[in-house]
């Protein structure tokens, strides 16, 4: 661990930085163009995790939930937009991933979520509200997939807070 | 750490002890391997723990990567309706590899249950609703993927393997 930086994770209250990436070879997709909807972003450190229900494949099984909330769910990792797209076409996964590749991680620093000595990403999820201000963010142990309970009790409670400021 | 968030009820599917000093929650999904796998195990928890274990099987499937896991999840609800859940869970575990729509079909009827019925409930979705019920509660508890288990409402993060599961297990098991 001695080499290990762990970047501080951007806290809520902060603006989330603005990015655009790869999301397939020939496409990019930018954090602006989800503006307006509550956002979901999981870094996690790479595609083809060898089990079956691991973090990408269970986030796109509960999509229908994260829809209830009007939510996009973007990963984001390290892996190139070529590997992305096998990886999501094995496991028909309906939700994009996004290709922090070139300069490598970039993105994931500017949100804390790096792992220098590694050279991947946290598994670090945020949560954004519509203004695109972070309202919950938070690191699980890299080997612990996080699972969903935490990001939908956050949007749950980023509900419950934009119904209670009149906004619907 | 996650916590399981749907007590274990009447609505359960429970094997061992009605009132085991540990409660021995899963949620699997009958077309994962790791599954199958886990299930031999949890066979061998419940023969060492005998009723102070109590074990409960709740429904994930992933359809999207396992298109027979929903039908699988269904039929077997189809068989507990009529008292014979835990033999079509076993058979579908012993037989993962030949799973099919034939597959439950054949296993319903050597369970003496009418292949008939169980294609109407499949074709009307009857028991979609308790099958993503259990998912849904799952999601809520913080099951990251299959199989996930709980032992006395904690989700158990370590391997699956008997030693660590038994482990897991003797860990609480005189602690009140």
């Amino acid at each position: 661990m001695g080499q290990l930086l762990m970047g501080q994770l951007l806290a809520p209250g902060v603006s989330a930085p603005d990015f655009t990436l790869h999301v397939t070879p020939d496409q990019t997709l930018s954090l602006d163009d989800l503006r307006g909807r509550s956002i979901v972003l999981a870094f996690y450190p790479a595609d083809w995790s060898p089990v079956c229900g691991d973090q990408m494949a269970l986030y796109n099984q509960v999509l229908p939930e994260f829809r209830k909330y009007d939510a996009a769910v973007v990963g984001i990792s390290v892996d190139s937009a070529w590997c992305h797209q096998a990886f999501a076409e094995t496991r028909h996964l309906h939700f994009p991933l996004l290709a922090d590749f070139e300069p490598k991680g970039a993105v994931a620093s500017q949100y804390g979520a790096y792992r220098n000595g590694e050279g991947v990403c946290e598994r670090a999820l945020f949560v954004l509200d519509r203004d695109g201000i972070i309202f919950w963010s938070y690191r699980s142990p890299i080997a612990v997939n996080p699972g969903a309970d935490g990001i939908l009790d956050a949007l749950d409670r980023l509900e419950n807070q934009e119904t209670s400021h009149g906004r619907t | 750490m996650a916590e399981l968030r749907v007590p274990v009820s009447a609505a359960d599917h429970i094997r061992g002890g009605a009132d085991g000093r540990v409660v021995l929650v899963e949620y699997g999904d009958y077309e994962c391997p790791y599954c199958r796998l886990a299930h031999v195990q949890v066979l061998r928890l419940g023969k060492h723990f005998g009723d102070d274990l109590t074990y409960v099987f709740r429904h994930f499937p992933l359809t999207e990567i396992h298109p027979q896991a929903g039908p699988a999840a269904e039929a077997a609800e189809f068989a507990g309706a009529h008292g014979q859940f835990w033999a079509m869970h076993d058979a579908i575990y012993a037989h993962q590899d030949q799973l099919s729509l034939l597959f439950l079909m054949d296993a319903a009827r050597a369970l003496g249950l009418s292949e008939r019925s169980l294609e109407a409930a499949l074709a009307m979705n009857t028991y979609a609703p308790k099958v993503a019920q259990d998912f849904q509660g799952g999601i809520r508890s913080g099951v990251n993927g299959t199989p996930t288990f709980f032992i006395n409402g904690h989700r158990h993060d370590g391997p699956f393997d008997y030693q660590h599961l038994a482990d897991a297990i003797q860990s609480v098991r005189f602690r009140h």
